[in-house]
């Protein structure tokens, strides 16, 4: 709670940067506007004033600042600009009683959450099992976790076209299957380290008390190992679904989707609608927050009933 | 059918040899700790090839692997062009540029623990958001070329580098501090011979985290708009004109480029931090 303050002034800090940047990325587009209008700029014509710097353009015509803050279509847009389109696309449709039509963000969100939550569920099943091999097999130990490392290198996102062309050919026709896939691609990494460190976190003493009462494989790691895992489970889910979303939007915006919000992101590039990719962008920052949120609360009940000391 | 079971046949024999080894005395030496993974990575391939010609699968659909390595070694020139554009020009120069401004802002924020406080929540946080999506932005801004991927590598690899150096940053004990004021030492002979040494591993885990960034930024920049070279372009235009053997073998560049990028900076790390626990043990 003490970081409340702090983080709201850093925040403050942001905002306030942003809107001052408005004015010299939007002060060509302004100027644009306004010489079409029929007022006068200094100096007159777009081509001329390309070679001239923003900062003179700004101090030569103080007059024509304002409306660089509210272009319909502005290079940069400004927060609360963003802040209404977000509105727009979201509370006002649902008070309309069109939460779900095709323009709203929270179809979209919820088209985007769905892969995301397959993406994370196959990622996490994926890294636990993955980790129980590690941790109970040599031989996946030495040949696993070096590929393991080695697939995060990989630029997951040069794979994205090939995984979607193969899941068409494979008759897959959901759309949202190859999203979840590359989602579970960069979710079970984190998830697949940290259990197996959670899996691997019993001492040597503790194992062997377990051994003491005649505990077999099963029971010692039903009993010791799984539950000792937990807390570093958690963290790395909330790790994992960070992932998870950021594969689904990647999966999303080189792949021609026409829902989701990686593909308000595309849709609103080929439309020259920044405003569409600003608040699509943000509202992916909503839902991070959110999910990421979720789980903080799911961990601090379980490890709470579970009795570890917060 | 002598593909799909030679094949099968070789991953069993593949597979029980790597038992052999892991279960044996010298696993713990540096030729079986390569061997081991190498053979699993050879069995993937093999099994690859034997599934892709066994089955008569269309090479439209998934070429095998040897399809794939005649086509890098006919393909070269077109391959190092995009290797160029994408990597050196694009992921490498927006890779630099974002780490340092990284790594300088950080110094500066870790003077004032007000802002450090308010500044590590929120760079976490941005941290894990999808912030390739500014790329349609980005290459507005900044043009189809280069400049614009760069931009994007350099958003991106931004806040994880930030957030791990002032982490690291905080890492020097108070103990240690105190005896470098012990030894009369000011504030920039501090940060130079203790608190920066003491943040490598810290700044060189968000480094790690960056390369893989680096490059995905630069190659999803390239789907927005891009000169008629790079990574990204071939690929996204290798898809529609059922390119595909071209595409995988721009796949296994990217793969290769990453991986060694990883490499580099994993090796550099050990160079630096060869005093952490985690190097020595």
């Amino acid at each position: 709670m003490r970081n409340v303050v702090p983080v709201m002034t850093v925040l403050a800090m942001l905002v306030a940067f942003w809107w001052v940047s408005v004015a010299p990325m939007n002060m060509r587009a302004a100027l644009d506007v306004a010489e079409r209008a029929g007022d006068t700029v200094v100096p007159t014509g777009s081509v001329e004033r390309r070679s001239i710097p923003v900062l003179r353009l700004l101090l030569d015509n103080p007059q024509h600042i304002e409306s660089g803050y509210s272009l319909k279509r502005p290079r940069l847009p400004t927060p609360s600009q963003v802040g209404a389109e977000l509105w727009k696309t979201t509370g006002a449709m649902v008070i309309k009683g069109r939460a779900f039509s095709k323009r709203s963000l929270i179809h979209h969100g919820w088209i985007t959450l769905q892969s995301t939550l397959w993406g994370f569920l196959l990622g996490t099943t994926l890294g636990i099992l993955g980790a129980i091999a590690i941790v109970y097999s040599r031989v996946a130990n030495m040949s696993l976790m070096p590929w393991a490392v080695i697939s995060q290198t990989i630029p997951i996102v040069a794979l994205a076209p090939m995984i979607i062309v193969l899941s068409n050919q494979l008759g897959i026709q959901e759309r949202g299957v190859p999203k979840a896939i590359i989602a579970a691609y960069l979710c079970y990494f984190p998830v697949l380290v940290s259990m197996v460190k959670g899996l691997r976190s019993p001492s040597a003493s503790e194992l062997d008390l377990l051994k003491t009462y005649g505990a077999g494989r099963l029971q010692s790691f039903l009993k010791l190992r799984l539950p000792a895992s937990v807390p570093f489970l958690f963290t790395s889910l909330k790790v994992g679904i960070a992932a998870a979303l950021v594969g689904t939007i990647v999966g999303e915006l080189p792949t021609g989707a026409i829902s989701g919000l990686g593909a308000r992101i595309l849709i609103g590039d080929q439309f020259g609608t920044p405003l569409a990719i600003w608040s699509a962008l943000f509202a992916a920052a909503i839902l991070a927050g959110v999910l990421v949120t979720l789980l903080d609360i799911m961990q601090r009940i379980t490890l709470h009933k579970m009795g570890f000391r917060a | 059918m002598i593909w799909l079971f030679g094949a099968l046949l070789f991953w069993i024999a593949a597979w029980a040899l790597n038992v052999w080894l892991a279960n044996s005395k010298a696993s713990d030496s540096i030729v079986l700790r390569v061997a081991v993974p190498v053979l699993f990575g050879v069995t993937l391939l093999v099994l690859w090839e034997g599934l892709v010609r066994g089955l008569g699968v269309s090479q439209v659909i998934l070429p095998a692997p040897s399809q794939i390595g005649s086509t890098i070694l006919n393909s070269t020139e077109t391959l190092w062009v995009d290797f160029n554009q994408t990597v050196i020009k694009g992921a490498l120069r927006g890779f630099l540029i974002g780490a340092l401004a990284a790594f300088l802002t950080a110094i500066v924020i870790d003077r004032s623990s007000f802002l450090t406080r308010g500044l590590l929540p929120i760079g976490n946080f941005v941290a894990a958001l999808p912030i390739v999506g500014i790329a349609p932005i980005l290459v507005n801004w900044f043009g189809f070329d280069w400049q614009s991927k760069a931009a994007v590598v350099v958003v991106m690899v931004f806040f994880p580098v930030l957030v791990n150096t002032v982490q690291g940053l905080r890492e020097s004990d108070r103990m240690q501090r105190d005896l470098m004021r012990t030894y009369a030492a000011g504030y920039l002979q501090t940060l130079f011979k203790l608190r920066l040494p003491s943040a490598m591993p810290f700044v060189f885990n968000g480094l790690k985290i960056a390369t893989t960034l680096a490059l995905i930024g630069a190659i999803v920049a390239e789907y927005f708009g891009s000169p008629t070279r790079g990574m990204g372009f071939r690929i996204s235009t290798g898809v529609g004109s059922l390119d595909i053997d071209l595409v995988w073998a721009e796949i296994a560049v990217a793969a290769l480029a990453g991986t060694f990028f990883y490499g580099l900076v994993a090796w550099l790390e050990k160079r630096v931090t060869f005093w952490h626990p985690s190097q020595t043990g």
